[in-house]
């Protein structure tokens, strides 16, 4: 059989190619295996397929989008999510947005965009909807073993030979639930943010919204509009830096100081100038004074929380210290009784299908090493898409990290000398990270800093494809 | 491949000051029968508009089965005015227009729309690019047009309105009065973008490698043969020719060779892809 890069879907009655257990296995010559149709997965086959590759994308869900697609079960978005990173920041590099649309777009925008992207490229050819990947393992050659069935479970399972694989089954779909004492007691209402999808399920209820992230943040706001009564639990103070700052949105007059290379210290001391003179002190406010320095943790987009405390419509709260049946004793010894909590506690990362090893998580912690964020020391034909947390949007992370991996392959083939030093940068820059000093957190420890991130892959392809 | 070529991956000014939005016109043309082929988008040099594609070429590639589409640039024909626009305004307006398209797009530029075309092509990995008669803002270029007509162009030197008369803009087999007609109708390109021509920087590596065509004529009046042979080498061909033909070859009396010459290259690149 030879080598097949067309669209098309694998068949494995054609071959003689067995599994390592003795399987039959479709080999799908130079084709790469994309795993997952959202904003990393399409840029991955988009760029893969503009570098003269061929393309099967595996999604398990029916539609493009992945988490900005709302009907997926797996969507982590709520009726009124907007943007936190502006426009330019956020749209793919080589596809604007159009620019009537609003600063901060509605998520779904995001999802038609998504679908245009899909479209004007042509990508839904390659896309396998309702396909989900069970196994994905190497074998001879720097090639991979991919192991595919209906979403759900049902019908017999196949598997494919490629050249190479691109992880991008996003980092926004695990729920990270904490533990606390007495939850299981708990008779109220309890519910994670991923499970949160409309106002009308805050409508009239007293509410504690746990965790200050983004997410939190917003579903606090929405509560102090809609619920009886919200308190806001937080472990630590934040900087909530407002959407707008001088008229623009504050992104873009913070890269406004990156390009001009104004260095992160005087940066910060501008921002927390700005803040003071826009926000103002918060611990007026009865919130937490901030423990660590604006760009320390992932930044908080939202203008309107302070607003809400400043009403009364939200009480901030300390951490929560244990449940009771009827109420919830905090840290500070106080006790509220919500009727519903929301886990705005955040997600986590997950490749059930990948021997965590394979991506130098030996120790199985659920925090893979790789070198920029995406590729796997002694697994050149590797990359994972999209597992960045910026301070800005994803997508544009997403595009250049999968032209890395297009030009990477592409040299395995056309100048191998090049792809081997690769390599060797990939094996001696595992772990390294690109965000400056930030909290050691499950939501911090794939935090980069998109200025700083950016530049390392604008190195980075140049080691690779310069003279 | 050479530094030079790789793409530009910080764009922290850009993303600071990002370009102002503008109405822009768009007009196009369907064909009977949609066959899944890829829409052209034809982007008018400085001081025309998309009406000078709806003339003639708009129809005619629908008629062959390509959806067409031609905008005015902002501040040209129906787009909003923008005196103080530049090149990266234009380039702005294209890579909107074509990534707003249904696939991915042929960009086709006519005249100094040659040029803003190549500067979104850095910005938007076009199916296929076609250079009309390009205007690449060479100083060769400008002192053809010095001598030719000094009268009109020396004004733009030094920010004036450029003006291009119709015997510099189409041969003597159009009709008089219709050259005098499609002349009254030029307009003016933002005066910045004007000197930008010649002050530009070069244009950044195109996105996605798309094959580029270059076609002109011989007896152009505004752009050399040399600057012909020139913009080719550029893109490794040579420049396809059409003699006896002015620098607006969309409006001149043999306006349908070099359309149907860009669609049976576009349809060879296709069959071979």
């Amino acid at each position: 059989m030879s080598p097949s890069t067309d669209p098309g879907h694998p068949q494995p009655e054609a071959t003689t190619l067995l599994t390592r257990d003795g399987r039959p296995v479709s080999d799908r010559g130079d084709t790469v295996c994309v795993i997952g149709a959202g904003a990393s997965g399409l840029t991955a086959a988009k760029n893969l397929k503009e570098h003269g590759f061929g393309v099967d994308c595996y999604e398990r869900e029916t539609g493009v989008g992945g988490a900005w697609n709302w009907r997926h079960d797996r969507s982590p978005v709520y009726a009124s999510t907007h943007l936190i990173s502006s426009r330019p920041f956020t749209q793919f590099p080589d596809f604007p947005m159009p620019d009537d649309w609003p600063d901060y777009p509605h998520h779904s925008q995001l999802l038609s965009y998504f679908e245009r992207y899909a479209d004007h490229f042509d990508l839904r050819q390659h896309i396998w909807f309702g396909t989900e990947v069970v196994r994905v393992e190497p074998v001879a050659g720097d090639r991979w073993d991919v192991t595919t069935r209906s979403t759900g479970g049902y019908g017999p399972e196949r598997t494919s030979r490629y050249a190479a694989v691109v992880v991008a089954n996003g980092h926004n779909w695990s729920p990270k639930l904490p533990r606390y004492e007495g939850l299981e007691e708990f008779r109220g209402e309890v519910m994670h943010a991923s499970s949160y999808k409309d106002p009308a399920q805050l409508r009239g209820k007293r509410v504690l919204v746990v965790g200050a992230g983004n997410t939190g943040c917003d579903i606090a706001v929405e509560a102090a509009q809609q619920a009886s009564h919200c308190w806001h639990s937080t472990r630590r103070g934040y900087w909530y830096a407002p959407k707008y700052v001088f008229g623009r949105p504050a992104d873009r007059v913070n890269d406004r100081l990156i390009a001009l290379r104004v260095p992160l210290r005087v940066r910060q001391w501008l921002y927390h100038w700005t803040l003071r003179l826009t926000v103002g002190d918060l611990t007026r406010f009865g919130l937490p004074k901030p423990d660590h320095r604006v760009y320390e943790t992932h930044p908080i987009v939202n203008s309107q929380l302070v607003y809400y405390v400043g009403h009364g419509e939200i009480t901030p709260v300390p951490d929560v210290a244990r449940f009771h049946a009827k109420a919830v004793e905090l840290t500070d010894g106080r006790e509220v009784d919500p009727e519903l909590v929301v886990f705005a506690t955040g997600y986590l990362p997950r490749f059930e299908f990948l021997d965590p090893a394979l991506l130098g998580d030996a120790d199985g912690s659920g925090r893979p090493r790789l070198w920029l964020n995406a590729f796997a020391s002694g697994q050149p034909t590797l990359a994972v898409v999209g597992l960045v947390q910026p301070d800005s949007g994803v997508f544009t992370l997403s595009h250049w990290q999968a032209v890395l991996f297009a030009r990477l392959l592409r040299q395995r083939v056309t100048r191998p000398e090049r792809a081997a030093a690769f390599a060797k940068r990939v094996a001696a820059g595992a772990g390294e990270r690109y965000s400056g000093r930030v909290k050691d957190s499950s939501r911090h420890w794939f935090e980069v800093g998109h200025a700083d991130y950016l530049r390392a892959v604008q190195r980075a392809l140049h080691q690779l494809e310069g003279k | 491949m050479s530094q030079a070529q790789l793409p530009r991956i910080m764009r922290g000014r850009e993303w600071a000051r990002p370009v102002r939005p503008a109405r822009r016109e768009v007009l196009s043309a369907a064909p009977a029968v949609e066959e899944g082929r890829p829409p052209l988008l034809f982007v008018p040099g400085f001081g025309h508009g998309a009406w000078t594609f709806a003339e003639h070429w708009l129809e005619h590639t629908a008629g062959r089965g390509f959806p067409a589409y031609a905008l005015s640039l902002r501040g040209h024909g129906g787009s909003g005015p923008a005196p103080e626009a530049t090149l990266r305004a234009y380039a702005h307006d294209v890579t909107q227009v074509a990534a707003g398209l249904p696939r991915q797009a042929v960009l086709v530029g006519h005249g100094a729309g040659a040029l803003v075309v190549r500067h979104a092509l850095a910005r938007y990995p076009a199916r296929a690019a076609v250079l009309v008669a390009p205007v690449l803002g060479d100083w060769a270029t400008l002192a053809t047009a010095l001598r030719r007509n000094p009268v009109g162009t020396l004004p733009a030197v030094v920010g004036g309105r450029l003006r291009l008369s119709h015997r510099q803009l189409f041969s003597r087999d159009l009709p008089e009065a219709d050259a005098r007609r499609y002349a009254s109708r030029l307009g003016r390109a933002g005066r910045r973008a004007q000197w930008q021509l010649l002050t530009h920087r070069a244009p950044e590596p195109a996105v996605g490698d798309p094959p580029v065509l270059v076609l002109g004529s011989p007896d152009d009046r505004v752009v050399p043969p040399a600057a012909l042979t020139r913009a080719a080498r550029r893109h490794g061909g040579a420049p396809l020719l059409f003699p006896g033909m002015g620098h607006d070859l969309m409006l001149d009396a043999r306006w349908r060779e070099p359309i149907d010459a860009i669609l049976d290259w576009l349809e060879k690149d296709q069959a071979s892809a």
